[in-house]
């Protein structure tokens, strides 16, 4: 086999994957959003503009997935920071691990901890009856506190990886020439640790907004019944009320914004989508 | 500051605190489910009965235990099919992808490229649905026009490895893509200067060379494939896998044998894990 066979033998299967698999499905969602029973029309999307629980489930998506994100990069900046700086060498390698273990474990299993941890029958309620710290037991579980808390929990990896790897390239002697020239520990944070760490939260800040987004389970099993997230939406239209056409408009609703999103973030920090992946 | 730097005793133990309390966050979930996996009380709470093996190994008729709960073990096999059928193919797809992407110059290079990166983008959910909606289009189209019923275009086990194929397969590109990048391209040139086919340089050279990267994303896929909800929420038929089976029983209510289910989980991941990390070590 020749130098140009070797070349058709790598590119059919690609080719195959990518345009059956990615490029036609979402042709077709895109085309499938304009049609109703009728024939073509914009029905499906005026619905969602003139349906305030459609449009409103989905800014609240929208905003709930920011907040998520915001928090999210709160909580893993001083992991990452400690991972990096702070702990011994030797250490180092074995906190990692165990931080990598837990995200290793299917969604649902987590989400399903958390469930019996918190529920009003719960391990919690049980322990804080016994310690006398409650009267009654609480639910504390299906509400949008509980359901954003497990939305950081399930994201949480996807934050501290970038950032602890981009934690690793800051050179030490940057941060001790701050500080014996007088630096405060806000002043450091804010003009050198924070800068240098922006690649690592953009590429970080994007893929968990993208899936705190896309994420099915977390809301449907910890949110209450007004927490309804933008995908069950979805979910509805296309199991319970087998309105496709309508659930491909939302789908297709779904995916601008999460474009748009990763788009402008790119832009903002003026990245490449391929160094993101990487 | 940081480790170089002198700091107050208080700065070090708050911090040391905080990380306690992460950790704890962490794997309170994911202890508490194994714990109660063992628990002798017909449900998933406290307090402690007594120390059980029902939830494993009972064979009713009050209690099922998961090895004789048919339903959650045909839900494991079939995890464990699609998950190797989705690891194979994603492995065999995306070496063949890292190839071209690393060693070949052609026109749309730039397009294909982005078109790969894009179900890094792609809610899962809605790569789901407009494959339903596709196989569905593709459906109706045969069964008109040829008056053939094909049953792959129907939610089944087969459009469920697709849809899982259709994104695992990137991550797979990326880990090969990554190691291949490190290789002496004068091993292959001297290979074919001593008269090696090109189609042999590949076997006995490359491929040998990008093995370990090859197993390692193959372990990951199998993991991800296995682990896959939102995708197969919308392909599944009626095999469902045990994610899909596992939140119908989490949805309807809980015994202790999803906790079962969810130790049987943690411990298999948590293997496949390190055996990875082990491969991953080795490769650098």
């Amino acid at each position: 086999m020749n130098r140009s066979g070797l070349f058709w033998l790598f590119l059919t299967p690609v080719l195959l994957w990518l345009f059956l698999l990615i490029v036609l499905p979402h042709v077709d969602l895109f085309i499938l959003s304009f049609r109703t029973d009728e024939g073509w029309s914009l029905e499906n999307y005026a619905n969602f503009f003139t349906e305030p629980i459609y449009w409103l489930t989905f800014v609240r998506t929208a905003v709930y997935s920011i907040i998520t994100t915001l928090l999210t990069l709160v909580v893993s900046l001083p992991v990452a920071f400690y991972i990096t700086k702070l702990s011994r060498p030797r250490v180092r390698g074995f906190l990692m691990i165990l931080l990598l273990l837990p995200f290793w474990v299917s969604e649902l299993v987590r989400v399903y901890g958390w469930m019996i941890l918190l529920r009003e029958s719960g391990v919690l309620n049980y322990l804080f009856l016994q310690l006398g710290l409650l009267e009654r037991p609480v639910e504390m579980l299906y509400n949008d506190a509980t359901m954003i808390m497990g939305l950081v929990y399930t994201s949480m990896l996807f934050m501290v990886v970038p950032l602890v790897s981009v934690m690793e390239s800051l050179d030490d002697s940057l941060v001790e020439a701050a500080y014996d020239l007088g630096a405060s520990k806000i002043c450091i944070w804010r003009t050198i640790i924070i800068p240098h760490c922006k690649p690592g939260i953009t590429s970080g800040a994007i893929v968990v907004f993208m899936l705190v987004l896309g994420n099915y389970l977390t809301p449907n099993l910890m949110g209450g019944k007004n927490s309804l997230w933008f995908t069950e939406q979805i979910y509805n239209q296309f199991i319970a009320s087998f309105n496709w056409n309508q659930g491909a408009a939302f789908g297709f609703l779904l995916l601008a914004l999460s474009s748009c999103i990763v788009w402008v973030g790119l832009k903002l920090t003026g990245q490449k989508l391929g160094e993101v992946a990487s | 500051m940081i480790r170089s730097l002198p700091r107050s005793k208080a700065y070090d133990w708050s911090f040391r605190c905080f990380i306690l309390l992460y950790f704890a966050f962490l794997f309170a979930p994911l202890l508490v489910t194994c714990v109660l996996a063992f628990n002798d009380s017909n449900f998933p709470s406290l307090p402690w009965q007594g120390f059980t093996l029902d939830w494993f190994l009972a064979s009713g008729p009050d209690r099922i235990g998961l090895f004789h709960d048919d339903q959650n073990l045909r839900a494991i096999v079939t995890s464990f099919k699609t998950a190797l059928c989705v690891s194979i193919l994603s492995t065999v797809v995306g070496t063949c992808a890292s190839f071209l992407f690393e060693k070949e110059e052609f026109r749309f290079k730039g397009v294909l490229y982005f078109l790969m990166l894009a179900p890094l983008v792609i809610p899962g959910v809605i790569l789901g649905i407009s494959q339903l909606l596709a196989a569905n289009t593709a459906g109706a189209f045969f069964d008109e026009t040829f008056g053939i019923d094909i049953e792959v275009f129907r939610p089944s086990f087969w459009l469920v490895v697709l849809g899982q194929f259709s994104f695992i397969t990137t991550f797979v590109t990326l880990v090969v893509s990554a190691r291949l990048r490190k290789f002496d391209h004068s091993l292959e040139e001297a290979a074919l200067n001593l008269g090696a086919t090109p189609l042999g340089v590949i076997w006995h050279i490359t491929l040998k060379f990008l093995r370990p990267a090859i197993v390692g994303a193959g372990a990951v896929a199998f993991l991800m494939s296995f682990e896959n909800f939102n995708t197969t929420l919308f392909l599944v038929g009626s095999e469902p896998t045990l994610p899909i089976n596992l939140y119908l029983q989490v949805r309807d209510g809980s015994t202790p044998v999803i906790n079962a289910v969810s130790l049987m989980l943690i411990v298999g991941t948590s293997l496949l894990a390190l055996v990875n990390v082990y491969f991953t070590k080795k490769a650098d």
